[in-house]
C-alpha cells in the first residue's frame, strides 16, 4: 500500500511540474504567426544592448526600438500592435528568410554578403567600429596600440577577429556570451579594450554604473551602415524607406538619437541618405 | 570528401581536450580524496565543510562554475594562475573549474568505496594501534580505491565529456572546432560524425579498460 | 561508518582536533576575507548591483521567464527520454541478438558523446533540414541533445532496475504460463519502475544542470542566459546576477536530490522483502552495471 502512495505522489509531482511549464510555455511560443496581415507586425530587435535595443522591466527601449516603432506607425500599426522578437546576430538572415519576423532593426549592418540573402531599407544610422577603454588608460591611442592588448568580444562576433586580422595581429581575444560580461574585466584591467560598433559601446558607457569610467577610442575602424532588414523582394522595403525619410525630415530621428545615445556623449554622424552606403 | 579537414586543426583540438581531461583528472583525484578524508575524519568542522562542499558544488551546472572562474576569479578577483596570455589563462581556469566540479563526484565515489570496506578491517587496524591517518591511508583507502575503480572510471568518462564545457569561455577544444566547422562547411553530418567518433575513441576504451582493471583489482569478498 | 575509523578521543587527540579546527577555520576565513575584500575593492558589493534582486521586476522580467524555459526544456527532455529509455533498456535484455546488439550499440554510442556536441549537432540539423522557426530551434536542439543522451542513461537505469529483481519473480511468472511480453508488462516493469524512481529523479538533476549549456553555447534563453540579459540592464552586475542564478540552481537541484533520497529511503523501508532499489547515488556516480562507459556526472 505504502508503495502505491509513493508512486502516486511522485506522479502528481511530475504532473504538476508539467502543467506549470505548459502554462509558462504559451506566451513564448506561437509567435511566428504575427505576419498574417491586419492585426500585428513582428519586429526583430536586440534584447541586450543598452541604448539600441534592450528588454527592460518597463518594456523595450533603445534607438532601434524607437526607429522600428516609428516605421511601424507609418506602416499603419500602433505601438501595442508590434510584437517584439529577439533577433540574435547569427539568426537574422534565417529569421527574415523564413518569415519569422516582418522586419529587423537590430544593429544590422548592410554588407554585400547579407544583401545576397536579404533586402535592406535605409541605412538609418552610420556607426563605426571602435574600442572602449578605461578612461584613465592612455596607452591605447591608435589602433596599432591594440597589439599585445587583450580584447574582449562576444562569441561569434566578427569585430574582434577583424581587428586581430587587419590591425593588431598580436592582440589576444577573450570571448564571452555577452558584452556586459566584458565590462567588469575592462574596469579591473583584466582586459584592455572592448571592441564593437561605437553606438553599442556608447550605450554601455552611458549606464549610470560606469559614468566616467570608460571612454571611446574614436578610431572609426570601419563604417557600419545600419539598415532595416526585410525579406528578399519584399515590398516593405520601399515603404520603410519612405518612413525613414519622414522620420529624419520631421525631427523624430534626431530626437531618438539624443534620447537614446545622447547621454553617452556619443557624437553621431548626420542622418545617412537612404540607399547611400559608405564602405 | 575529407578535403576540408586540412584547414582545421582537428588533432590539435582533441589534444586540448585530452590535456584538459588529464590535468583535471589528476587534480580532482587529489582534491576529491582530500574531501573524502575530510568527510570521514574526526574533525567536525572539516566534516561539515566536506559535506557542504559536495552538496553545493554538484548541484551547480558546470557551465556556471566555469564561467565563474573566468568572470569572477579572473576578471574580477584578478587571479590569472601564473599565466600571461588569454589562451593559457582560460585553459588553466577551465582545468580549475573542472577540478572543483569533478572532485565532488570523486569524493562521493570514494566514500561509497570506503563504505564497502568491512568494519572489521578498520577495527583491526585500530586494535593494533594505528591512528586515523594510518587507518585511512594504509588500510581503508587502498581497499576503497580498488573497489571504486569502476565508479571512478565513470567519473573520468564524464569528465572527458565535460571538457567540452570549456567552450563557454572560448578554450579551443573539440566542441569549439565542431561549431566553427559547421558554420563554415556544408558537411553537417560528416563533421558531427568525426567529432562524435573522436569522443567515442576517447571514452569507450577508457571505460572498457578501467572496467577490466576494476574487475582485476576488486577485493574478493 | 566514519566513527569506526578512529578511536574515541583522548585528551591529546582532542587538543589536536581543536588545533586542526582552528587552523582550518583560519584558512577558510582568510580565503573568504580575501574574496570579499577584493570584491569590495572592485566595487562588486555595492548595493546598487544587488538591489534589483529585492524587487519583483528583476524576477518577473528576467529570472522567472528564464527559469520557466529551463524547466520546460528539462521536463520535455525527461518526458520524451523516459519511454525511449524504457524501450532501449528492455531491448538490451531481449533474447534476440538482432534486437539486443543494436540497442546496446545505440546506448553505448550516445553515452560516450558529450551532450554539448549532441546539442550543437541538433541546432545545425534543425536549421538545415527542418522548418522549425529560429525561436524554437534552440529549445528543440537542447531537448534533442538531452533526450539522446538521457534516453541511453535511463535505458541503463531501466536495465539495472529489471536485473535487480529477484530471479524468482520471472521464474514464477513463467511457471504460471505468462508469455515474455506479459512477464515484462505485468510482473517485471511495475516492480522495476518503483525501484528506479530515485535514480530517475536524480537524473533530473543532471538534466536541469545540462540545460545551462543551451544558454551558454547555443542561444536558448534559459536561466543562465537570463543573467546575461539582466546584467546588461542593471549596469553589468554580472557577479551579482550569476550568484543569484547559481543559488537558484542549487536550491532547485538540492530539492530534487533531497526528494530522490527521501524516495529511496521510503522505498528501501517499504520494500525489505525484495530489496530491489536502484539508488539515487548509484545512478549518479556508479553509473550502472555493464561495460562501464558512461556515468552521469
Amino acid at each position: 500500500m505504502k508503495l502505491r502512495k509513493v508512486t502516486a505522489a511522485s506522479a502528481t509531482v511530475f504532473a504538476l511540474a508539467l502543467t506549470a511549464t505548459a502554462c509558462g510555455g504559451d506566451n513564448s511560443t506561437g509567435g511566428g504567426s504575427g505576419s498574417d496581415g491586419g492585426k500585428t507586425i513582428t519586429v526583430g530587435i536586440k534584447f541586450d544592448q543598452p541604448g539600441l535595443g534592450q528588454k527592460t522591466p518597463q518594456g523595450y527601449a533603445g534607438f532601434d526600438v524607437d526607429v522600428a516603432t516609428y516605421v511601424a506607425k507609418k506602416l499603419g500599426y500602433k505601438a501595442d500592435q508590434i510584437e517584439w522578437k529577439e533577433a540574435k546576430s547569427a539568426d537574422r538572415e534565417t529569421m527574415l528568410k523564413r518569415g519569422d519576423v516582418d522586419f529587423i532593426a537590430a544593429t544590422y549592418s548592410i554588407t554585400p554578403e547579407r544583401q545576397q540573402s536579404v533586402d535592406f531599407a535605409g541605412p538609418y544610422l552610420l556607426a563605426h567600429q571602435d574600442v572602449l577603454v578605461r578612461a584613465d588608460d592612455n596607452k591605447i591611442k591608435s589602433p596599432k596600440d591594440l597589439n599585445n592588448a587583450k580584447l574582449c568580444s562576444v562569441t561569434g562576433s566578427t569585430s574582434a577577429q577583424n581587428v586581430k586580422d587587419k590591425l593588431a595581429p598580436k592582440a589576444q581575444l577573450q570571448p564571452y556570451p555577452t558584452y556586459s560580461a566584458c565590462l567588469p574585466g575592462l574596469q579591473n584591467g583584466a582586459v584592455d579594450a572592448l571592441t564593437t560598433d561605437d553606438s553599442i559601446l556608447a550605450g554601455y558607457a552611458a549606464q549610470s554604473q560606469f559614468k566616467g569610467k570608460f571612454k571611446l577610442g574614436g578610431f572609426k575602424l570601419t563604417n557600419e551602415n545600419y539598415g532595416i532588414g526585410v525579406k528578399k523582394g519584399s515590398d516593405l522595403k520601399d515603404k520603410i524607406n519612405k518612413a525613414l525619410e519622414a522620420m529624419v525630415a520631421d525631427g523624430a530621428w534626431q530626437k531618438a538619437v539624443d534620447k537614446n545615445l545622447g547621454p553617452a556623449n556619443y557624437k553621431n554622424e548626420p542622418a545617412p541618405k537612404i540607399g547611400e552606403i559608405k564602405s | 570528401m575529407f578535403d576540408f579537414l586540412k584547414d582545421y586543426d582537428l588533432l590539435g583540438a582533441f589534444w586540448t581536450t585530452v590535456q584538459l581531461a588529464v590535468l583535471s583528472a589528476v587534480g580532482s583525484l587529489i582534491w576529491g580524496t582530500l574531501l573524502a578524508a575530510m568527510r570521514v575524519g574526526p574533525v567536525p568542522l572539516m566534516r561539515g565543510f566536506g559535506t557542504a562542499y559536495v552538496n553545493i558544488v554538484r548541484n551547480i551546472p558546470l557551465t556556471v562554475i566555469i564561467l565563474f572562474t573566468s568572470l569572477g576569479l579572473n576578471q574580477t578577483l584578478g587571479v590569472s594562475l601564473g599565466a600571461d596570455d588569454v589562451e593559457t589563462i582560460n585553459f588553466r581556469l577551465s582545468v580549475l573549474g573542472l577540478i572543483l566540479y569533478t572532485s565532488s563526484f570523486v569524493c562521493e565515489a570514494l566514500r561509497s568505496g570506503i563504505n564497502t570496506v568491512p568494519v572489521g578491517q578498520a577495527e583491526a587496524a585500530r586494535a593494533i594501534g594505528l591512528n586515523f591517518r594510518q587507518v585511512l591511508g594504509l588500510v581503508v583507502l587502498p581497499q576503497a580505491f580498488r573497489s571504486s575503480v569502476v565508479p571512478l572510471a565513470n567519473v573520468l568518462i564524464a569528465l572527458i565529456k565535460n571538457t567540452t564545457v570549456a567552450a563557454a569561455i572560448g578554450v579551443a577544444e573539440a566542441a569549439v572546432l565542431m561549431k566553427e566547422m559547421i558554420e563554415n562547411e556544408a558537411q553537417l553530418l560528416l563533421i558531427s560524425a568525426i567529432i562524435a567518433f573522436g569522443f567515442v575513441i576517447l571514452t569507450l576504451p577508457t571505460g572498457l579498460f578501467l572496467g577490466w582493471v576494476g574487475k582485476k583489482v576488486a577485493v574478493k569478498r | 561508518m566514519s566513527s569506526v575509523l578512529y578511536d574515541a578521543q583522548g585528551p591529546r587527540a582532542k587538543r589536536r582536533n581543536v588545533l586542526l579546527t582552528v587552523v582550518f577555520l583560519v584558512a577558510v576565513a582568510a580565503l573568504l576575507w580575501w574574496v570579499i575584500g577584493t570584491l569590495k575593492d572592485k566595487g562588486q558589493l555595492e548595493w546598487a548591483l544587488w538591489q534589483p534582486f529585492v524587487h519583483t521586476e528583476a524576477w518577473s522580467t528576467y529570472i522567472w521567464p528564464g527559469l520557466q524555459n529551463t524547466l520546460k526544456a528539462a521536463a520535455l527532455a525527461v518526458i520524451i527520454a523516459m519511454p525511449l529509455g524504457a524501450v532501449l533498456g528492455i531491448a538490451r535484455l531481449s533474447d534476440h541478438v538482432w534486437v539486443r546488439v543494436p540497442a546496446a550499440v545505440v546506448v553505448e554510442f550516445f553515452r560516450s558523446i558529450p551532450v554539448l556536441v549532441l546539442m550543437i549537432f541538433g541546432l545545425a540539423l534543425f536549421a538545415e533540414y527542418t522548418n522549425v522557426t529560429s525561436d524554437d530551434r534552440p529549445l528543440y536542439a537542447v531537448v534533442t541533445g538531452l533526450v539522446l543522451y538521457n534516453a541511453s542513461v535511463l535505458a541503463e537505469i531501466v536495465r539495472a532496475g529489471i536485473l535487480s529483481l529477484p530471479k524468482g519473480q520471472s521464474e514464477a511468472a513463467m511457471a504460471i504460463g505468462l508469455r515474455k511480453g506479459q512477464l515484462m508488462r505485468l510482473v517485471l516493469l511495475p516492480q522495476a519502475v518503483t525501484a528506479m524512481l530515485p535514480a530517475i529523479v536524480s537524473q533530473l538533476v543532471v538534466i536541469v544542470k545540462d540545460t545551462a549549456l543551451g544558454g551558454a553555447v547555443l542561444t536558448y534563453s534559459e536561466l543562465l542566459s537570463s543573467a546575461n540579459t539582466m546584467s546588461g540592464y542593471y549596469g553589468a552586475n554580472i557577479i551579482a546576477s550569476f550568484t543569484v542564478v547559481a543559488v537558484i540552481f542549487i536550491a532547485l537541484n538540492f530539492a530534487l536530490t533531497s526528494f530522490a533520497s527521501w524516495l529511496e529511503r521510503r522505498l528501501r523501508r517499504a520494500k525489505k522483502s525484495t530489496g530491489a532499489v536502484v539508488g539515487a547515488n548509484d545512478a549518479e556516480i556508479a553509473g550502472t552495471a555493464g561495460t562501464g562507459a558512461g556515468g552521469t556526472v
